[in-house]
């Protein structure tokens, strides 16, 4: 019996062959945090009865939830957290500005494929898309990661997504991940591990798999793998070690998105898996369209939609807000015209960082207003109040919907 | 024997830790501040009606989204007993542990309890009795045991390193 690649990393780190359902304690090659759950980490650490972090070598910390602070509370933590990276001797800190955390640490090549990376922050498995294992998880976790360079995990199962085809036109891998969270649903692969495989998974952007990854959280997921290649080399700036899941590995369960003939979709407001064609909702009215965040923040995803805007205006009714995952992309966005192509057109480009997805500032949506967001939840109450609503769509939706000013299928625009 | 006995606070499937606690709560140095907003995206009386050793039963996928540690230590802080759920999230699931909150993910709870009933847990053998009868479910693995024990991941981590 063969194994999955998600237990031969574990196994690897380990020390020992460990499968799907083991409990085991893993050495942790990377880990990092971010200022929102940078205070409750700290607090732990302080409270374990040790001076120093086991290896400053293998943290990061990004500041990317409140950039800038938006009120004196938020100051205080960062502050808080600056002095703690300062006193434990940690380069890799990144202030505001940066970018968000998940953009951040891969971009500046802290990981390689192969290695055991957690996060404090769930959408952590974004950099399983470099074919390593990576997950998300709290505060304290992280503290006894700081402490010990170890954390414990129970060995998941693996579901293959298998994505035939290529997607088509003003088709994204966001509409690809829409529907596969339709298919598993919000609890389908809680405690496993999603591996993406397939043509479609294959033919796409690194940048793009990582919107794969970023969401599988979203299905309950401890991981999203994707198996590394040249293009997650060439991201990453380095190479690492190529893990494979074997042919005759035990796979939970197996399923199969045609991504060839996948049209664009929406995630209707409550639930990330409530997901249907823009289709079907096509002409309803939005207050908010948000291009950014985690999950589609890069580059090619502010290059899709500016080559929808541009020459055209946002919608009078609509406030258009855009923001660069990181200070590389939003230069590179800057120098080649992106970011003119929206401002030009009338959007809001915002502080590089996770910017309106968690609700407080930059933003927040008011009673009964709609937002169309790029982000990766939609549950009550995310983007501001909690009689709000948010639907979750690829960047080429929400551009086109942004100038239209109701819920618009990209194909057309 | 760990028991524990108290009385029912229902909800449903996909609890999110954004209305357990909501994001404009958290960037607070003060733990009081987020007991007092516990659940309050399902039900804004929730904190002034739960009581001490009260027990959350909820449904399919407790705790799902971020990985705010705030949503387990609004509950715990809030006076909760326990949580007994369908299934949970995976990270709300580590960060209960890791602060000390009991957890039991007990298949059928949803539909043996109503709001207001006084359920039984036992610990050790994953045993929930409801007045619609007793529901077995998989006790926590010796090792997370341990950590609950402990009273959280920090103490387990003081209990057990060398030196």
């Amino acid at each position: 019996m063969g194994s999955t690649a998600v237990e031969k990393i574990i196994s690897a780190a380990a020390g020992r062959a460990v499968s799907a359902g083991d409990f085991t304690e893993v050495p942790v090659d990377f880990s990092y945090f971010h200022d929102g759950t940078g205070q409750l980490t700290i607090d732990a650490f302080s409270r374990m009865g040790i001076d120093r972090i086991l290896d400053p070598e293998r943290v990061a910390i990004v500041f990317d939830h409140s950039v800038p602070p938006y009120n004196d509370q938020a100051a205080t933590l960062q502050a808080m957290v600056r002095r703690f990276a300062r006193e434990q001797k940690i380069r890799r800190f990144h202030d505001l500005g940066e970018g968000i955390c998940h953009e951040v640490v891969p971009e500046k090549g802290y990981v390689a494929p192969g290695m055991v990376v957690i996060g404090a922050d769930s959408h952590s498995c974004t950099l399983g898309s470099f074919g390593l294992f990576a997950s998300g998880v709290g505060a304290t976790d992280l503290a006894y990661i700081l402490a010990s360079g170890k954390t414990w995990l129970k060995v998941p199962e693996t579901i293959e997504v298998d994505c035939s085809g290529v997607l088509g036109e003003k088709v994204s891998s966001k509409d690809l991940i829409l529907e596969i969270a339709r298919v598993l649903g919000t609890d389908g692969a809680t405690y496993m591990a999603l591996e993406f495989v397939g043509e479609a998974v294959r033919s796409m952007s690194q940048s793009s798999r990582m919107t794969m990854s970023n969401m599988a959280v979203e299905t309950g997921a401890k991981t999203g793998f994707i198996e590394a290649d040249e293009k997650t080399y060439r991201f990453l700036g380095r190479e690492g070690r190529l893990f494979r899941t074997d042919r005759d590995a035990a796979i939970a369960r197996r399923v199969s998105v045609d991504a060839g003939s996948l049209v664009p979709k929406v995630a209707c407001p409550g639930s990330v898996a409530n997901v249907k064609p823009v289709s079907e909702v096509e002409g309803t009215p939005i207050d908010q369209a948000f291009l950014g965040s985690c999950t589609n923040g890069r580059y090619e995803d502010l290059l899709e939609g500016a080559k929808i805007i541009r020459g055209k205006r946002v919608h009078q009714d609509v406030r258009f807000i855009v923001i660069p995952a990181s200070r590389e992309i939003q230069k590179r966005a800057q120098r080649d015209g992106l970011l003119d192509a929206f401002v030009e057109a009338g959007a809001i480009i915002g502080v590089t960082g996770c910017g309106p997805c968690l609700g407080v500032h930059m933003g927040v949506l008011g009673e009964g207003e709609v937002c169309i967001s790029t982000s990766n939840r939609n549950f009550i109450g995310r983007m501001g109040s909690m009689k709000s609503s948010v639907y979750l769509a690829s960047p080429q939706t929400v551009t086109a919907s942004a100038i239209e000013g109701k819920i618009t299928d990209p194909r057309r625009a | 024997m760990a028991t524990i006995r108290g009385r029912v606070w229902k909800f449903g499937d996909d609890v999110d830790t954004d209305v357990i606690i909501p994001a404009k709560y958290l960037r607070s140095v003060d733990h009081s501040v987020w007991p007092k907003h516990v659940l309050e995206g399902l039900d804004p009386t929730f904190s002034s009606k739960v009581k001490s050793g009260d027990i959350i039963v909820g449904g399919k996928n407790f705790g799902c989204g971020s990985s705010r540690e705030q949503a387990a230590l609004a509950i715990k802080d809030a006076g909760v007993s326990a949580v007994v759920a369908e299934t949970f999230a995976r990270i709300f699931f580590r960060n209960a542990i890791n602060n000390g909150l009991s957890l039991v993910e007990c298949r059928g709870i949803s539909r043996a309890v109503a709001e207001g009933d006084v359920i039984e847990i036992n610990l050790d053998t994953g045993e929930v009795k409801t007045k619609a009868g007793t529901l077995k479910s998989l006790p926590l693995p010796p090792f997370l045991q341990e950590i609950l024990q402990s009273g959280g991941l920090v103490e387990y981590f003081k209990r057990t390193r060398k030196g």
